[in-house]
């Protein structure tokens, strides 16, 4: 095998919405991981499966469906959890088992759809399209933005909440924002990984790149770095040696971690 | 005198107890207050009120003749450094992310160096937060809460769990903001001798507030310091 699988186009497009996915959910995965929230991305991404469904059954575009479903779900869940004091880990169970319960019935009752609900379960980053990484590349562009716009209110409020308050930042709103930024990251990531690991993209990079123990931009920078080596290597091996692209890619990322937590055990990072 | 803070009536009415009793107190320019009472006498409470983190009371809160219900402008005037900050022990920010936090503009990064040398924590700057100890912690709150030059510090119990050469430290840091840089302080403690030897107004708290003005007049009637020692004392012996 050689590099003439870089002159794929279907393999420009991988990468190139691969990468940007990769940033993505590094970074907003740093916010959700710092407020123990590390399982947020796999409940929305469970509640996408309710959408998919529903986008199947309907004939629509199940993407738009899934967007319109997690976001709504996840904002309607924070919500509840603020209104009843519910603890985050139970929200987010509540959140997971009502997306897949939803998807199940909608399944069941149009008959079963095979083979698309695979391609979102697991992930199917080599079949992008054209207008999907255009997509993509606009997501990831405008929440980034976003980011480095709200850069100190997002660190702040996720550092210590009341702190933050009494400094005059509109904390719930940010709350609102991270978890609605949250939904698009995971419906976007679908294509990449699927439903069923994406929360390893929001998690792993990140636990990672803690634990070098320096600063907030240089984790997020380690973190973004893993992040893109593990999709970018885990594409292209994936694809020499004929096997799924989503495991990979998370594997890849476990050794990155495996790996750190090796150096950092045998004492080889220094503390600054 | 320049009204910075005054609280009128204010009343906190929790389901099972009243927290604060009808609290009317004033607050001038170059105060260094020191708040006293037991534990469950409403200090905490009090300052909630104050930082807009308690919005139901009945009464008035003014900062600089504004009511804080009308206006949150007061904040930008203000710098809050809290009990015993809550972060996780491995979140990943160092001593200057943390006092950046507290910057309201970006441009003003110079600003960070200069308050971290005048609190002697420069050479810490790119350390985790979480590998300091509390003396140190404590002190880079201090620089947060600083870094944007208020007009008024708000302290609640700031020397819980901390060594006593830190604590000598961090005095000699609030007197030298009250008297050089003449910030208004408000600060909570339990320590009678510190406020003593530190704050030149006292208020002293029980749910209602038994004695407010200068601390001489306080600390020189033995009546008074006797009864504060003894609700104290029993307030100690209760949690005990």
């Amino acid at each position: 095998m050689s590099l003439e699988i870089l002159t794929f186009s279907f393999m420009h497009r991988a990468l190139i919405s691969g990468v940007a996915i990769a940033i993505l959910c590094s970074v907003v995965g740093l916010f959700l991981v710092l407020r123990r929230y590390s399982l947020f991305g796999d409940a929305i991404a469970h509640s996408s499966f309710g959408g998919i469904a529903l986008g199947l059954l309907a004939g629509v575009y199940p993407l738009w469906t899934a967007y319109a479903v997690s976001i709504a779900s996840a904002l309607i869940i924070t919500k509840i959890k603020d209104k009843y004091n519910i603890s985050g880990d139970a929200s987010i169970a509540v959140l997971l088992s009502s997306g897949i319960a939803v998807g199940l019935v909608i399944i069941g009752l149009s008959g079963g759809f095979t083979i698309d609900i695979f391609s979102f379960l697991f992930g199917s980053i080599l079949l992008v399209s054209v207008d999907d990484t255009i997509l993509v590349l606009a997501l990831t562009g405008a929440i980034l933005i976003v980011i480095l716009l709200l850069y100190r209110q997002l660190l702040y409020s996720t550092f210590n909440e009341e702190q933050a308050k009494v400094s005059g930042i509109p904390v719930e709103k940010i709350n609102y924002l991270i978890v609605f930024m949250a939904g698009i990251t995971v419906v976007t990531s679908i294509q990449l990984v699927g439903v069923l690991l994406i929360s390893a993209l929001f998690v792993i990079p990140n636990v990672t790149a803690i634990i070098y123990g320096k600063g907030f931009k240089q984790t997020a920078i380690i973190s973004m770095s893993f992040s893109v080596f593990s999709v970018v290597v885990g594409i292209l091996v994936s694809y020499i040696f004929d096997i799924t692209p989503a495991g990979t890619i998370v594997l890849i990322a476990i050794g990155l971690l495996a790996g750190t937590m090796g150096i950092k055990s045998a004492g080889l990072l220094s503390k600054n | 005198m320049l009204k910075v803070v005054e609280i009128n009536n204010l009343t906190v009415q929790y389901p099972d107890v009243k927290a604060l009793d009808d609290i009317s107190l004033v607050v001038n320019q170059g105060d260094f207050l020191g708040i006293i009472g037991p534990n469950g006498a409403g200090k905490s409470t009090l300052f909630a009120s104050m930082l807009g983190l308690n919005t139901k009371y009945k009464g008035t809160i003014k900062f600089f003749d504004e009511d804080i219900k009308k206006s949150k402008n007061y904040l930008k005037q203000l710098g809050y450094v809290p009990q015993k900050p809550i972060f996780e022990k491995n979140f990943p920010v160092t001593v200057t992310d943390v006092v950046r936090m507290g910057l309201r503009k970006e441009s003003d990064e110079n600003k960070i160096d200069k308050i971290l040398q005048q609190l002697w924590i420069h050479e810490l700057r790119e350390r985790r937060i979480g590998e300091l100890s509390g003396g140190q912690q404590q002190r880079v709150f201090i620089a947060k809460a600083l870094v944007n030059n208020p007009k008024i510090l708000i302290l609640d119990e700031p020397v819980t769990g901390i060594d006593q050469q830190s604590i000598d430290l961090f005095y000699s840091i609030l007197r030298e903001l009250n008297s050089k840089q003449k910030i208004t302080i408000i600060w909570s403690s339990h320590d009678l001798d510190a406020v003593n030897k530190l704050a030149n107004h006292v208020a002293c708290l029980n749910r209602t507030l038994f004695f407010h003005g200068e601390s001489e007049k306080f600390f020189s009637d033995d009546a008074l310091v006797k009864q504060y020692s003894e609700a104290s004392m029993q307030e100690h012996m209760h949690h005990h």
